[in-house]
């Protein structure tokens, strides 16, 4: 908890109506780099959370997230009430409101020193906090996985513990009794010897009056109660009957409907539209330039949709329309090519000398990877309502941002960033998509030339073609083995690095390494995609292991145990699925079963899955997944993470390619970017591991492992290796047993 | 003037008769439980009810719906009224995630359960196969439907 110390602050006061507020706060370390444009600025205090006991024993606690379906609120509740020895039926977990002003360190003081009335409930974010919160701690992670492991592990439970301490220490000094004498179960203290009791609530203002520790102690696993069990999570029942409130669903009074159509082509620009010709069309109010996009603005989002798709639109291509996909592969190809012959790679990692040990290598093994660029899909489109009035600007939308979406709305419109007010709405799917602030800084425009609040919409093709992509990407490898088939050289060259560093890096005992990549930009934007590089480099690393198995002529899986021999959380996580999956019985005829093993965000995670190809046909029966994150705080809601991540990466491994056709995207609807559905969804078994290492995501770590995995299980049925994606590419219809390129 | 019949209650619109029903329940009766996910029939997130037969209501012209029976998530069940068999699955499985697709599930997986009292994984694959939910929480909308479908049996619906 060092680390943790040295910038956070924990403090108390009394607020109004006799309520008792902790808070803990993170100072948030340098920025740098990519994640750095997403936050507030250097030296900016952020606003954790905060914990109220109110007079009847009612414990709230108030903190930085979305909810976006992972079952975060609930969670870090748990991990609140197991510290706190709160009564669990009496805890509840809201969002904290994204306003900047309450993230600055003053107004926190002001706050729980009780000058500051109780906002909104609104919130902050996933992946802005998270950034925040891992860069205050030194770590070097991004995505939305960690909200458990920063906020929960850091922020709750120190809360928790540090209340209940102060709490125990009050009760303490009224009742003049050792400490160590008192226990605390729900929300109550007691004194067994004395048989006193009494509730939290009535010791909260004497407590709030103590120096809280600064490292209060944690339970260990053996003293949880309510980590690491399921409870049910708080946001499902408004989920099943219409009633929770996506960003999409806001209604403002007075409020109109804009439609909005962007370059096709990226980096292009509006040059001219003819306004006149849908004017007068039914309920019609405005047509906006935004420069790179025009929007009309109707009475009904049907009006507005129908007025742009009759209004006619020239866009400026900014010299981008002679872009084709082929030409990205042929530049990304050639980059490799030049900077493999001037030796001029970026280094990710070189231990021993890969390069000497292949050139004398028995049998050099070369292979080549691409996946496509991919779009995230979220099931609620992008949309964002907006209302500019008294020199105010708020926005209603589903975020992973909101700090962030707020400045980048407020520079657009030329307001003061604490001008602009994000109120963050259930997101209808996140996945990194909900990180970038495009659609927000859209409405605010719009917004900012009419007297009434829009809704702004786009549709699934607009949705589709004006994403931040999953990058494309080519990845070469060569692996030497000796005559006896030990794996001596592991050489991968790659084009485009994005985050984490570290997820080329594999888990295998192999002695010479070097990893290294070419940057090779194009005009397509990108973004963090579910797993952001893991998905593509678990891919390559574990297709290409198990290349190198078969030309050992060994079975994969117990392949990678020798080479994980030295690695006993990764071969635990291996031994488990491989058992449960029953790795090594015999299969009936056209199934075939693969194995793949990622470590990602903290968490490893093996799949093994078995398919069935008939005709060509590719059916995941089955995909056996066993993870370790450490600890899992709600085994339920880690099972549920794996079933959707296993499911997010599988659309992708068999369907998903966004390709570039004349500068833009030529995939437009779920016609032509196909989703998985419950007919092709296999049966998912999760199998948990608590090793009671560092706490790993959960959100994430289930996509990596299962494209490998599935290409895996395809070689093993049908003796085709592939090694380009999406799956659906190709023709499995002809078996094929060759397929051993040993030079 | 459109008259509809939104979950027993009468409605009138002032809209083109061509505006898809999706639009007309969202912005102008304002129920907002229904989804929009593709407005091309491709993802079902708009799935309402038209005389009990699951529609897609964003390929649907409001003329077509007029004076008829539509049914939304909202008239469905509630808290209030009484959840109907196929929500207390999905809270007792835990199914939703991000929960956007799930009005669109749950209305297809009540008409399903409305003709077919014990569906096989076959019959629901067929059934459901045009909802698409992006969270992937297939796997417990099988078990969701199969309890409710037993749940059934042994109580009459309510709030249905
Ligand atoms: S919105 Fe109607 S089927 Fe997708
Ligand atoms: S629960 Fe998110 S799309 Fe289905």
């Amino acid at each position: 908890m060092g680390k943790w110390s040295r910038r956070a602050f924990i403090t108390t006061g009394i607020a109004a109506g006799g309520v008792v507020v902790f808070g803990v706060a993170i100072r948030r370390g340098d920025r740098s780099g990519i994640v750095g444009d997403l936050i507030a600025d250097p030296g900016d205090a952020i606003f954790d959370i905060w914990l109220k006991i109110s007079p009847d024993n009612t414990v709230t606690a108030i903190v930085p997230h979305a909810e976006m379906g992972q079952g975060v609120h609930t969670t870090l509740a748990m991990m609140l009430a197991d510290e706190l020895d709160a009564d669990w039926a009496r805890l509840e977990v809201v969002e904290a409101p994204s306003d900047k002003e309450f993230a600055n360190y003053a107004l926190a003081r002001g706050y729980a020193a009780g000058d500051v009335d109780f906002p909104a409930w609104l919130i902050d974010t996933v992946d802005g906090f998270f950034f925040r919160a891992t860069q205050a701690m030194g770590l070097q992670i991004t995505g939305g996985s960690t909200s458990v492991r920063t906020t929960g592990q850091f922020a709750m439970r120190v809360t928790g513990a540090a209340a209940r301490s102060a709490l125990l220490h009050a009760a303490a000094d009224e009742w003049q009794v050792p400490v160590e004498e008192l226990g605390a179960r729900d929300s109550v203290i007691s004194h067994a010897a004395s048989q006193r009791t009494a509730t939290y609530a009535s010791f909260a203002a004497a407590a709030a009056r103590l120096r809280l520790p600064a490292k209060p102690r944690l339970k260990s696993a053996e003293q949880f109660r309510i980590m690491g069990t399921s409870p049910q999570r708080g946001d499902i029942p408004a989920k099943v009957d219409g009633s929770a409130m996506f960003g999409i669903d806001t209604r403002l009074p007075g409020m109109k409907y804009a439609a909005v159509k962007a370059s096709p082509v990226f980096g292009g620009t509006v040059r001219s539209y003819d306004a006149a010709s849908v004017q007068d069309l039914p309920g019609v109010r405005k047509v906006i330039d935004l420069d790179a996009a025009v929007a009309v603005v109707a009475d009904g989002y049907w009006q507005a949709k129908r007025a742009l798709d009759q209004l006619p639109i020239e866009f400026d291509d900014a010299g981008n329309a002679g872009w084709e996909q082929g030409d990205i592969f042929k530049q990304f190809a050639q980059d490799l090519d030049a900077s493999a012959s001037a030796g001029d790679e970026e280094t990710d990692l070189e231990t021993g000398d890969a390069t000497a040990v292949l050139a004398a290598a028995e049998h050099v093994l070369e292979a080549e990877y691409r996946v496509p660029f991919l779009a995230h899909a979220t099931m609620e489109p992008m949309n964002c309502t907006a209302w500019v009035h008294d020199d105010e600007c708020e926005l209603w939308l589903g975020t992973q941002n909101p700090l962030g979406f707020a400045k980048d709305a407020a520079e657009a419109i030329d307001f003061d960033a604490d001008k602009v007010t994000v109120h963050n709405q259930y997101l209808g799917g996140g996945f990194g998509r909900r990180a970038f602030s495009d659609v927000a800084v859209q409405a605010a425009r719009v917004a900012a030339e009419v007297p009434y609040p829009v809704k702004l919409v786009w549709s699934r093709e607009e949705d589709t073609r004006h994403d931040h992509y999953r990058q494309a990407s080519i990845s070469r490898f060569r692996g030497g083995l000796d005559a006896a088939g030990n794996t001596l050289a592991w050489h991968n060259h790659y084009v485009n690095k994005y985050d984490p560093e570290e997820a080329p890096h594999i888990p295998y005992a192999i002695d010479n390494q070097r990893i290294v990549y070419t940057v090779s930009k194009t005009h397509v934007p990108w973004g963090f995609w579910r797993s952001v590089d893991h998905s593509l480099h678990a891919f390559f690393t574990e297709s290409f292991i198990d290349e190198l198995a078969v030309a050992a002529g060994r079975d994969p899986y117990e392949y990678r145990r020798e080479l994980l021999m030295n690695q006993p959380r990764f071969l635990a996580v291996l031994d488990l699925a491989a058992t449960k999956a029953g790795w090594g019985e015999a299969l009936p005829e056209n199934i075939g079963r693969g194995i793949s093993i990622h470590r990602s965000f903290g968490t490893i995670v093996a799949e093994v899955v078995d398919v069935e190809v008939v005709d060509g046909e590719v059916s995941v029966q089955r995909v056996v997944c066993a993870v370790d994150a450490g600890f899992a705080m709600h085994p339920d809601g880690m099972a549920a993470q794996m079933e959707s991540g296993i499911a997010y990466g599988m659309t992708a491994a068999l369907y998903g390619e966004i390709s570039i056709r004349r500068g833009a995207v030529a995939q437009s609807n779920f016609h032509d970017y196909p989703m998985l559905r419950i007919d092709k969804a296999p049966v998912v078994e999760t199998h948990i591991i608590n090793s009671g290492e560092s706490l790993g995501g959960a959100g994430e770590p289930g996509t990596p492992p299962i494209a490998p995995a599935l290409t895996n299980a395809i070689y093993d049925a049908t003796g085709i290796r592939i090694r380009e994606l999406p799956i659906r590419l190709h023709d499995l219809g002809k078996p094929n047993r060759r397929e051993t390129d040993v030079a | 003037m459109i008259p509809l019949k939104i979950n027993g209650k009468e409605h009138a619109v002032d809209v083109d008769p061509t505006t898809p029903l999706l639009w007309v329940i969202r912005d102008y009766v304002g129920l907002t439980g229904t989804k929009f996910g593709c407005g091309i029939a491709q993802c079902g997130a708009c799935t309402v009810h038209l005389n009990g037969s699951p529609i897609r209501s964003c390929v649907t012209p409001v003329q077509v719906a007029a004076e008829q029976e539509i049914t939304t998530i909202e008239g469905l069940g509630d808290a209030q009224q009484g959840l109907h068999p196929l929500q207390q699955a999905w809270i007792d499985e835990q199914v939703p995630q991000c929960g956007y697709c799930q009005s669109g599930q749950i209305m297809s997986a009540a008409a399903l359960l409305e003709t077919n009292t014990s569906p096989s994984d076959a019959d629901i694959d067929r059934a459901m196969a045009g909802i698409v939910c992006r969270c992937g929480t297939y796997p417990r909308i099988r078990k969701g439907i199969k309890r409710a479908a037993i749940a059934l049996k042994t109580e009459p619906a309510s709030g249905g």
